[in-house]
């Protein structure tokens, strides 16, 4: 029944069972740790290590069948069209916050002060002479006084980190398509560099506002969506690259060719999705 | 699509692996559904018994067993594991099973994938589950999680939004393995206008879960922060709206009942061509409808939020917007209909599902429409009212078909006939008591019953009375439809590759022997 040429079907599927252990375990833990109670935090970390050797396990796996050459062009469509959904629904997520940054910026806060007719006229009664503005936390001060985040600063650099590294993956990727090694090494490393620095300097951002600015997850709706929208694109910046890292690793081997580098393009398609959706970020958080 | 055979490792032809690993490390398409359906049929039952403590607290008035707490805690996880326990899996355990089938593909295009989403549905489940033994009861404020109430859980909150989040990966995991098995893995000749109606309905319905299910998963985040960590997402001190959570949960809400709908409507399409013998009337009408309701879909969720105080323009533009989703939906009960018309029918035990189906849908679409108009929404709002329209749309809808198809395929799955006579017990019995357990709760809605309590005034007992009787009957006769499908499984007179009579023209799955063998279409057929 076995064809080279045929759809590769796996006949088992260790991993998945064992990741998803892994992250219930973890999920438990978190849910645990979160109602104070003392398993959580080993159960986070034996789940979460879990999760994390079982990516490692399966797709090297898959690095493995596909150098044997086991994948047919009939595969790599449906890998590409489940990265195409996949960062889709990525989009989706984010999208959710989008929306709820619109919301209380447009809509809500208004209502709060008494503006439009909409349902907040009431406010006056328990906070008085609340203005709607934006930033804001609130007609209760909630989290006390704090500094609005500048986009020209950090927040600045970081959008010419991001935007570099877009540019400098594509120069790898076109260095892979010529066969060139040096380019698409070195494009990878730059691109590895440039994101984990946009990441360094979104530490030291945050450090800044909590630290200095009094900007905490507290602070009222500005602070929650702030650090929701910035902290969830933070963390999907860093598993790009990583995922990066894992291309840079792989590049090196020599795994890649001009014609079959589905894993490269599926990451490079990742990058430029964190790179958008840092745009959409830097234009309606950090500047209007 | 190059495919000229599926390609197996070496060791594959002594066929599937013995005991608990064969289901553990399951890729086949048919390994897989079969646990889907397993798990939604134990989830129907532990979904029903919750039921049942519901009506059997609503037979009289007064507080007869349960107290307060728990009956909301019983409404809460009646409707999450019904609908995220027994119905999603049910519908995605259809999917495996025959899409392959349908499609002429050796499987699924992302086996491994597909085995995840089914055991992250189970470790979602568990946790969800697991909340009923928890300090503080199992979540409590109503299976749509509004703040701030939904806050005040006890320790259980945390383990329900996790829950959550595994459900959301299981699910969108499962419905991209869907789109890229309808996209790529179609035999050569099978083109899109050519595919069965059922897939074309999970395809669009793949778009829905992708789409939606991460906007479920955004809320709920939202709720964990602002009770954890301080956010003001929900609360007004703080600038935030709980009006918010409502309009990103029904962003998520509305077209989560499309989910659960469409494949209702595909597999209508599927069983009544077979059982009027004749083809579909108005194949492509029938495809168009699909996508105009699933765009719908997207731009009518507040219809849920008539009453929170939006602007007159919101409301007004969510009530054209859901009326107009009648539109479509007539043209599918039209054509449904016009199948019929003049075909030679036979009422086994799925068409007999498939026609009261038809019927009783509609009544629920009716009520749908009258609670479209928003100003009249504001007397049926959180009344009975809207709970009798969404249980005829699930339970004499989605379910129903759930049960028709379960008969329809059973004979493909397992190789054995089932009992027609039982069969047809089940249904009668299942259909007088659905609606003994849901007309009157219309009535009481227009008269006034609240939702969601455990205890009512006295002018509400008689109608209360009658349908806790309807639902006592309803849930006891699904013990049928169990006895029905263990004994189908376990042996019963052999049945043939085609089953029911002239299938063949209507599905490539009745072209297989039955049961259907562990490799199907290792070799793409070809298609006319």
């Amino acid at each position: 029944m076995s064809s080279k040429d045929g759809y590769y079907l796996p006949h088992r599927a260790t991993w998945p069972w064992i990741g998803t252990a892994g992250l219930a375990i973890m999920l438990a833990g978190f849910a645990n740790v979160l109602n104070n109670s003392v398993i959580g935090k080993p159960m986070m970390i034996i789940g979460f290590a879990t999760v994390i050797i079982m990516m490692v396990g399966w797709f090297t796996l898959q690095s493995i069948e596909s150098e044997s050459g086991m994948y047919n062009p009939q595969v790599s469509i449906s890998y590409r069209l489940g990265m195409m959904w996949f960062i889709f629904s990525e989009v989706m997520f984010f999208a959710v916050f989008f929306s709820a940054l619109y919301y209380v910026r447009d809509l809500s806060v208004d209502w709060l002060a008494g503006v439009g007719d909409g349902p907040g006229r009431s406010t006056n009664m328990l906070w008085e002479g609340y203005q709607s503005t934006w930033p804001t936390n609130g007609p209760g001060n909630v989290g006390g006084d704090y500094e609005p985040m500048s986009a020209f600063g950090l927040p600045l650099l970081n959008t010419l980190i991001l935007l570099s590294s877009g540019v400098t993956v594509t120069w790898a990727h076109w260095g892979l398509i010529i066969k060139d090694r040096q380019q698409l090494i070195r494009g990878l490393i730059a691109t590895v560099l440039l994101g984990f620095l946009f990441v360094f300097f979104q530490g030291i951002e945050y450090h800044d506002a909590y630290t200095e600015m009094g900007l905490t997850l507290g602070s009222g709706v500005y602070g929650s969506t702030f650090f929701m929208l910035t902290g969830f694109h933070g963390l999907h910046v860093t598993i790009g690259a990583i995922m990066l890292t894992v291309v840079l690793f792989r590049s090196w081997k020599g795994h890649f060719t001009p014609d079959n580098h589905f894993v490269f393009e599926a990451a490079a398609w990742y990058w430029h999705f964190v790179d958008v959706v840092w745009l959409g970020l830097f234009i309606f958080v950090y500047l209007f | 699509m190059s495919a000229v055979t599926s390609a197996h490792d070496a060791h594959d032809d002594h066929g599937p692996k013995k005991g608990i690993m064969r289901w553990l490390t399951a890729t086949n398409h048919k390994d897989i559904g079969t646990m889907y359906l397993v798990f939604a049929l134990v989830m129907f039952f532990v979904g029903g018994a919750m039921a049942l403590v519901i009506r059997a607290e609503l037979f009289e008035p007064g507080l007869q067993f349960v107290n307060p707490q728990f009956f909301n805690s019983m409404t809460t996880m009646h409707a999450l594991l019904m609908v995220f326990g027994f119905m999603m899996p049910a519908f995605a355990g259809f999917a495996n099973w025959m899409i392959p089938m349908m499609i002429g593909a050796p499987d699924m295009a992302l086996p491994r994938m597909n085995n995840m989403s089914f055991w992250l549905l189970v470790a979602g489940g568990v946790l969800l589950s697991s909340t009923l033994f928890m300090e503080g009861g199992a979540p409590a404020a109503g299976w749509t999680l509004y703040p701030p109430l939904v806050l005040q859980t006890g320790d259980s909150l945390p383990f329900a939004i996790f829950s959550v989040h595994l459900l959301g990966v299981s699910s969108i995991m499962a419905a991209i393995n869907i789109v890229a098995t309808i996209f790529n893995m179609r035999a050569p000749g099978m083109g899109l206008m050519k595919m069965p109606m059922f897939v074309w309905t999970w395809l669009i319905t793949g778009f829905l879960l992708i789409a939606v299910m991460p906007v479920f998963a955004g809320a709920v985040t939202m709720l964990l922060t602002d009770r954890f960590f301080e956010t003001s997402f929900f609360d007004a001190a703080g600038g935030g709206d709980p009006v918010l959570y409502q309009h990103i949960f029904w962003f998520f809400g509305h077209p989560e009942v499309y989910i659960l709908i469409l494949p209702t409507f595909g597999l209508a399409s599927t069983i009544i061509p077979v059982f009027a013998r004749k083809p579909l009337f108005g194949y492509h009408s029938m495809v168009y409808a699909t996508v105009g309701i699933a765009f719908l879909s997207f731009i009518v969720w507040a219809h849920h939020m008539f009453t929170v105080g939006m602007p007159i323009a919101g409301n007004l533009f969510f009530m054209y917007s859901t009326m107009l989703v009648a539109v479509p939906t007539g043209v599918k009960v039209f054509n449904w209909i016009a199948t019929m018309w003049k075909g030679a029918m036979t009422f086994e035990a799925p068409m007999l599902f498939t026609v009261a189906f038809v019927v009783l849908f509609t009544i629920g679409g009716f009520t749908g429409v009258m609670m479209a108009i928003a100003p009249l929404d504001a007397q049926y709002h959180d009344t009975y009212f809207i709970v009798a329209h969404f249980h005829y749309v699930l339970v004499p809808g989605a379910v129903f078909m759930i049960m028709a198809a379960t008969y329809y395929w059973l004979p493909k799955w397992t190789g054995h006939r089932y009992d027609e006579k039982l069969a047809k017990i089940h249904f009668w019995l299942s259909v007088i008591s659905v609606n003994v357990l849901f007309f009157p709760q219309h009535f009481l809605g227009l008269a006034g019953m609240p939702r969601r309590i455990p205890d009512y005034a006295v002018q509400f007992a008689d109608f209360n009375m009658i349908s806790s009787v309807g639902g006592f009957l309803f849930g006891f006769s699904q013990l049928i439809f169990l006895y029905i499908i263990i004994t189908t499984i376990r042996g019963g007179k052999k049945a043939t590759g085609e089953v029911w009579e002239g299938a063949k023209k209507h599905g490539l799955e009745w072209t297989l022997p039955s049961p259907a063998p562990y490799h199907t279409f290792v070799k793409p057929p070809k298609i006319k």
